[in-house]
């Protein structure tokens, strides 16, 4: 798909998921057991043939880079194109850019040298399947100047509440676009654009001193542009907090979700090469789901263990999840926890955190 | 560019030991240990002994073996000035044939090894499962100046008559090397891990191509030629997992041994991991209504029903109420309900339909399950037949 480059704008993204964002930024948290959320959108873009993708990124995104690489595992590494990590440049004394246009005017160089003439825009907190080259091609054939991708959800949730929504009309023109908290079409932070076109709205938004592209380019001028919507009916979470990253995490224990997600086109993470998950004589998992590298001698339900969990004998671990390589010893009891990486909770010791609001354990602690 | 050594896998073999499993496929890409294929692990040996030029001789079915290995960037063999290179047989122009043994394999591709003028090459086979620093063994064959030096591993009396068996004297300098012997001498076992100085193996390389009679082997005519000539030859003693897994019952029995708590061969060290190519799967869905005790599964199963002491690969499918026990299930099967399944490997792909029986708890055979010579037949066929 060399008529495409892909742009995953981190810029708008605030570190809403308390302990999990202290030291990363969203896109890096893990999830699913063996993921982080930014390989969902880059999975979808790759598995669309796009070859050409920026991150623009400005805090906290060490983690990040390590999980990316040179993006390897997505096959971008490309001697030509491939994945461009653009963390922001300060130092032009002429810029007059403010907010996520510095990202753009700062990187002029990757989308006038990328060859797509078309790029697709966005964020990495809706999690979706959405087939990007359907939407181009939907986006082609409806002559739009913009394309925006939204879901029109069956029941609405607490996280959709910061999501803007869209109204469409019968032709698929968006007519509106708004915060009514009880409209179901969510705007999924992506849309899809003419490379040049994109630019020119940028550059007018520098000019006239705005600060927010989808603001002050797309909705500020809903009247003046054709704007297309492309519905999207798959599989889709929002993570922008604690309590809906857990909701939507425990909703893949559910076989019909985990099927939605991972059936069809491959999610690609970084390669880890890790054994099979090992459970030994006494184990008792039900109900989770289970990465490699785990060695379960416990009891295990409606939880997701991630890599290279070990979960001792005689411990109970119920409603969780349990990120990279945390250490379980035995007799330890948890309900109702979210456990960052390297977490180490020691023998017998209880904790049990609400369902609704799970008890949250900062990476690398100690118990 | 010159190295100091080269390492020849010798992956052509095709493994008529293992029937159906090698059906289509060379046995160094046999799948074992719930994720990965045999020549994963001399791969990553010599990956993590700091050897990183490696020509894999293939000839037997070699489509899945090259596609494996690829540029080798899995096993970080994707080297400048080394890595991992694919050597099959190819036509000269005094003719074309197979490569007629192991020595004349390593013969054919002579100038392959010249162009990094390497001071000792080392013979490694892609047929057994075992973790080993190569570079110890450099350091031995260094110190004692060696000629030649193999690597041998303790067995018992009884396996010995399987095995090429060296007989040393004290100092493990090698005077005697017998192939199968019914009465062995010593328990000292060959491991088919040789390590030569190039500039004597080319000669006598060289030497044995010149006699007709030979069988090109190293077992059977390099190693006595050597010996014959009064060149130095030591034994090196290798002590941890090592096993040859030729046949469906020693294939299944190094998969069993996976299973224990504390297995011998440890595949769970972060300081030596295995490499191998990534499925890409998510991780596994364990079913409410699952039952795991005593075993290895992958990511990318789906796991309904009961599994015991087995090994399921990635992407398995075990449906409800299904048994599956002393088993190794190989990748992508999927095997309906009320299936069971005692004792048995389970060739990649293959469907299992709803209610079939394979093999038995108390029997002694592995059944092996594959495309060829298996007709699923559901258990109600099976009480009809009994009747």
């Amino acid at each position: 798909m060399k008529e495409l480059i892909g742009v995953i704008n981190l810029d708008d993204e605030l570190d809403q998921l308390n302990e999990l964002t202290y030291f990363r930024c969203g896109a890096a948290v893990p999830f699913a057991g063996r993921y982080r959320l930014i390989d969902f959108v880059l999975s979808n873009m790759t598995n669309a043939g796009i070859v050409d993708i920026a991150l623009f990124v400005r805090r906290k995104y060490r983690s990040l880079m390590d999980h990316l690489g040179e993006g390897k595992s997505w096959d971008l590494d490309r001697n030509h194109g491939g994945l461009f990590i653009l963390p922001p440049d300060w130092n032009d004394p002429t810029d007059i850019s403010q907010g996520d246009l510095q990202h753009v005017h700062n990187n002029l160089d990757f989308f006038y040298r990328s060859s797509g003439s078309h790029m697709i825009h966005s964020g990495s907190r809706h999690i979706s399947k959405v087939n990007l080259r359907e939407v181009y091609k939907q986006h082609m054939d409806s002559g739009a100047d913009i394309t925006l991708i939204y879901k029109p959800v069956a029941e609405l949730r607490p996280e959709h509440e910061a999501c803007l929504r869209m109204d469409v009309d019968e032709q698929g023109r968006v007519t509106d676009i708004h915060k009514e908290l009880d409209h179901p079409n969510l705007y999924m932070e992506m849309f899809i654009m003419d490379k040049y076109k994109y630019l020119e709205l940028v550059k007018d938004c520098i000019a006239h001193g705005k600060n927010h592209f989808f603001q002050d380019a797309i909705q500020e001028n809903r009247d003046r542009l054709k704007i297309g919507a492309y519905k999207y009916n798959g599989y889709h979470a929002v993570i922008n907090s604690v309590e809906s990253y857990f909701a939507n995490s425990m909703e893949l224990l559910c076989r019909e979700n985990y099927e939605d997600l991972f059936r069809e086109n491959p999610i690609r993470t970084k390669i880890k090469y890790e054994v099979p998950a090992k459970y030994l004589e006494n184990a008792d998992v039900k109900n989770s789901l289970v990465a490699n590298g785990c060695t379960i001698a416990g009891q295990v339900e409606n939880s997701i263990l991630f890599r290279g969990v070990q979960v001792g004998k005689g411990a109970r671990i119920s409603n969780s999840i349990l990120m990279q390589k945390c250490v379980i010893e035995e007799n330890a009891v948890i309900e109702n926890v979210i456990m960052d990486k390297d977490v180490r909770l020691s023998g017998g010791v209880t904790l049990v955190g609400d369902s609704r609001k799970p008890f949250v354990i900062a990476k690398s602690s100690q118990i | 560019m010159k190295k100091e050594v080269v390492a020849m896998l010798l992956a052509g073999g095709q493994g008529k030991r293992l029937k159906g499993l090698t059906k289509s496929l060379a046995k160094p890409a046999v799948y074992f240990g719930g994720t990965y294929r045999i020549i994963d692990f001399p791969l990553s040996n010599c990956t993590h002994s700091g050897i990183d030029t490696v020509g894999v001789l293939t000839q037997y079915e070699p489509l899945v073996l090259h596609s494996y290995i690829g540029v080798g960037s899995d096993w970080d063999l994707d080297r400048r000035g080394g890595g991992v290179y694919v050597l099959p047989p190819h036509e000269r122009e005094n003719g074309s044939s197979w490569y007629q043994g192991t020595a004349d394999a390593i013969y054919r591709n002579m100038n392959f090894i010249e162009q990094f003028d390497p001071e000792h090459v080392l013979v490694l086979s892609g047929d057994h499962i075992y973790k080993m620093d190569y570079n110890e063994m450099l350091h031995f064959h260094k110190e004692k100046d060696s000629d030649c030096t193999i690597s041998v591993i303790d067995v018992t009396v009884q396996e010995a008559t399987r095995f090429g068996i060296l007989n040393t004297n004290d100092d493990l300098s090698i005077y005697e090397f017998e192939e199968k012997p019914s009465a062995p001498k010593s328990t000292l076992a060959s491991m088919g891990i040789y390590l030569f100085k190039w500039e004597v193996l080319k000669r006598f390389l060289i030497e044995d191509k010149k006699t007709e009679t030979s069988s090109y082997d190293f077992g059977k005519d390099i190693i006595p030629l050597l010996l014959a000539n009064n060149k130095k030859l030591y034994a090196y003693p290798f002590s941890g997992y090592w096993k040859d897994v030729g046949t469906i019952q020693s294939l299944w029995s190094a998969n069993m041994d996976l299973l224990c708590e504390e297995p011998e061969l440890n595949l769970n060290d972060p300081s030596w991991r295995i490499y191998t190519k990534s499925p890409n799967q998510p991780a596994e869905f364990i079913a409410p209504d699952a039952k795991l005790s005593n075993c290895m599964i992958n990511e990318g199963c789906v796991v309904h029903g009961e599994v015991n002491h087995s090994i399921l690969f990635f992407g398995v499918e075990v449906g409800e109420g299904s048994v599956i026990k002393d088993s190794v299930i190989h990748p992508k099967v999927k095997i309906g309900r009320g299936v069971r399944i005692y004792r048995a490997i389970v060739n990649e792909s293959m469907v299992i339909p709803d209610g079939t029986v394979i093999g038995s708890e108390d029997s002694v055979d592995i059944v092996l399950v594959h495309a060829d010579d298996f007709i699923a037949s559901p258990e109600s066929e099976r009480e009809a037949m009994k009747r």
